[in-house]
């Protein structure tokens, strides 16, 4: 048996214990290091203290990064939820043959990894609204990612048009598991299909919420690919996100030390917000 | 005996049967009001949706002139010349094959190194056991940024990068979720089972082998599908990882591919349209699985 004594336990733990020790943790602890140093990359760096951390919180660039960041994800988050929430609803009406149709369009843009997906959408704003613009001589349509705001914007609409189709599929399954007769006793005793949604179906999926208000919050916060294919941070650094901010900072300005502080104080953001999100939706759960 | 039960049986049926088929009639008529306002709308829906792919797809077809013109007509005939330009560009077949090997191979050493040690995990109850499983659920909330430029200086300094590196890394970034997977499937899987064949004098690797990885099937297929989507659209690993032209992966080459034909939009648009398509396709081909996979892995 898989006791703590038998050989067998251990040899079937070893290979995972490996790989996460050598990718996760002793990275995670030379990195540490790295950010109490002022390494860039060839000669060991030299301790410096905490001198990185108050450095980092003294740089405007990688405030403002984490700003965008965070508005960016409050933002989609909301916003994929919603639409994949209607999507979902929509899907699980009795369609028939439609039903898979439906589910394909919709999830369609998930396949798709985000590099391409930016250059998608870098056509669609800069080429396709022009030609909106041209036809219609709106002004709107002009320029879309050339401002802060209409980056934003073309940040946020790609990574809606990416997600949710993803949590659609997520908020499908729970729906599917709501009880037939539930649903027939709330018809029989005359409620709305509002009511039945907002009394029934949404209290019942709440363990749905832990599982994809997780997923795309930290999607969301890491995400770096989108953002380099669509507006590579332009213009001017406005459309930076936290992530890129890391990656040039270590790659481009070769800070490597610098840039694991503020690696760090992203991770440590990352999981704070996580462990407090999921405390969050479990303790909804349980008292839906 | 027989004769009378297998009557009560037809008999029992068709009443069954009618009861059932007028109230599904009925149900029907006034679902299918309902539902054709439902499906109009599914299809307006599903076209703005699709629309971006639409201007993609009819744009790849046009010279640079007409693009550049207006975007939004349909192209003049059907001009291939873009396609074979950029799939020679792209070095399609290697690049595509280079996505491929990095794919599989990280998702050959994430299955079974994962459902190893969810089973060892599962089928032991001490302290030590939990305190493991804990230590591997810290990797779900580390996000790789955190850890991102050690993991490649540590990779680098022992020439551990490009395919076999990404692999690794691959497998390590992932063995926490996939494990995490496993283990919940596990707990559904009675131990008795385990315990007879061991009475039976099989031994562990054995009932794992023959017995617990082919229950787990339904898993492994969350697990290539959750898995296989990111490794195959991944770009920032591998643009740390790959210093080999040759081994380029997908995402890579087309991101070279933008800068050196840069706004290009008709060689770009049918790069994009021939590395999308393939993937449709095969999403549709496996479409159950993948929806199976994903709502599993959500409700897990």
């Amino acid at each position: 048996m898989l006791t703590n004594r038998s050989k067998s336990f251990w040899l079937l733990l070893t290979p995972a214990f490996i790989a996460l020790l050598i990718v996760l943790f002793i990275p995670l602890m030379t990195g540490t290091y790295y950010s109490l140093t002022d390494w860039n990359g060839n000669t060991v760096g030299e301790f410096i203290g905490f001198d990185n951390y108050i450095r980092a919180f003294q740089d405007q660039g990688f405030i403002d990064s984490l700003v965008f960041t965070a508005k960016f994800s409050v933002v989609s988050v909301v916003l994929i939820n919603v639409i994949a929430l209607i999507l979902a609803t929509l899907v699980t009406q009795k369609l028939g043959r439609w039903t898979t149709v439906f589910r394909t369009v919709f999830f369609m843009p998930n396949l798709i990894g985000g590099i391409i997906l930016g250059f998608i959408w870098q056509f669609i704003f800069n080429k396709a609204f022009e030609s909106i613009g041209d036809l219609t001589s709106i002004q709107f349509f002009k320029g879309w990612l050339d401002t802060p705001e209409t980056g934003f914007w073309g940040l946020v609409i790609l990574f809606v048009w990416q997600m949710s189709g993803y949590m659609m599929l997520i908020y499908i399954s729970f729906l599917n598991n709501i009880p037939e007769e539930i649903l027939e006793a709330a018809n029989m005793d005359g409620a709305s299909p509002m009511q039945t949604f907002i009394r029934i179906k949404l209290p019942m999926l709440m363990p749905a919420f832990t599982v994809t208000l997780f997923l795309t919050l930290s999607n969301a916060f890491k995400i770096y690919d989108q953002n380099l294919a669509l507006t590579q941070g332009g213009p001017y650094n406005s459309t930076q996100m936290a992530a890129m901010n890391i990656y040039n900072e270590a790659f481009s300005m070769r800070n490597m030390g610098f840039a694991q502080s503020k690696a760090i104080i992203f991770l440590i953001i990352i999981v704070v917000i996580s462990i407090i999100q999921i405390s969050i939706t479990r303790k909804k759960e349980i008292s839906a | 005996m027989m004769r009378t039960s297998r009557q009560l049986a037809v008999n029992k049926n068709p009443l069954a049967k009618d009861s059932k088929h007028t109230d599904s009639a009925l149900t029907k008529r006034k679902r299918n009001d309902k539902n054709s306002g439902m499906i109009i709308l599914g299809i307006v829906m599903s076209l703005f949706w699709f629309y971006p792919f639409f201007l993609i797809i009819i744009n790849s077809f046009k010279t640079k002139a007409e693009i550049f013109q207006n975007t939004l007509t349909l192209p003049s005939g059907i001009n291939a010349e873009n396609y074979t330009t950029a799939f020679e560009k792209l070095d399609f077949v290697k690049s595509a094959a280079n996505s491929l090997l990095v794919t599989v191979g990280s998702l050959v050493l994430i299955v079974f190194v994962s459902s190893m040690a969810a089973y060892a995990l599962s089928r032991n109850t001490s302290k030590i056991s939990s305190m493991i499983y804990f230590i591997i659920a810290i990797g779900l909330l580390i996000p790789f940024q955190g850890i991102m430029i050690p993991l490649i200086s540590l990779f680098g300094k022992v020439s551990m990068l490009n395919q076999p590196g990404l692999m690794i890394m691959y497998l390590g970034l992932a063995t926490s979720m996939s494990t995490f997977l496993y283990y919940g499937a596990l707990r559904g899987i009675p131990k008795s089972l385990d315990e007879a064949a061991v009475i039976d004098g099989a031994n562990t690797f054995y009932i794992y082998w023959k017995i617990i990885l082919p229950l787990l099937k339904p898993t492994t297929v969350t697990v290539i599908v959750l898995n296989s989507l990111w490794f195959w659209n991944d770009y920032l690993l591998p643009s740390l990882s790959v210093n080999k032209a040759g081994m380029y992966t997908i995402p890579l080459k087309m991101f070279y591919f933008f800068g050196e034909f840069n706004k290009q939009w008709h060689l770009a648009l049918a790069a994009l349209v021939m590395v999308i398509i393939p993937i449709i396709i095969l999403f549709i081909a496996l479409q159950k699985y993948v929806v199976k996979g994903i709502s599993d892995g959500a409700i897990k």
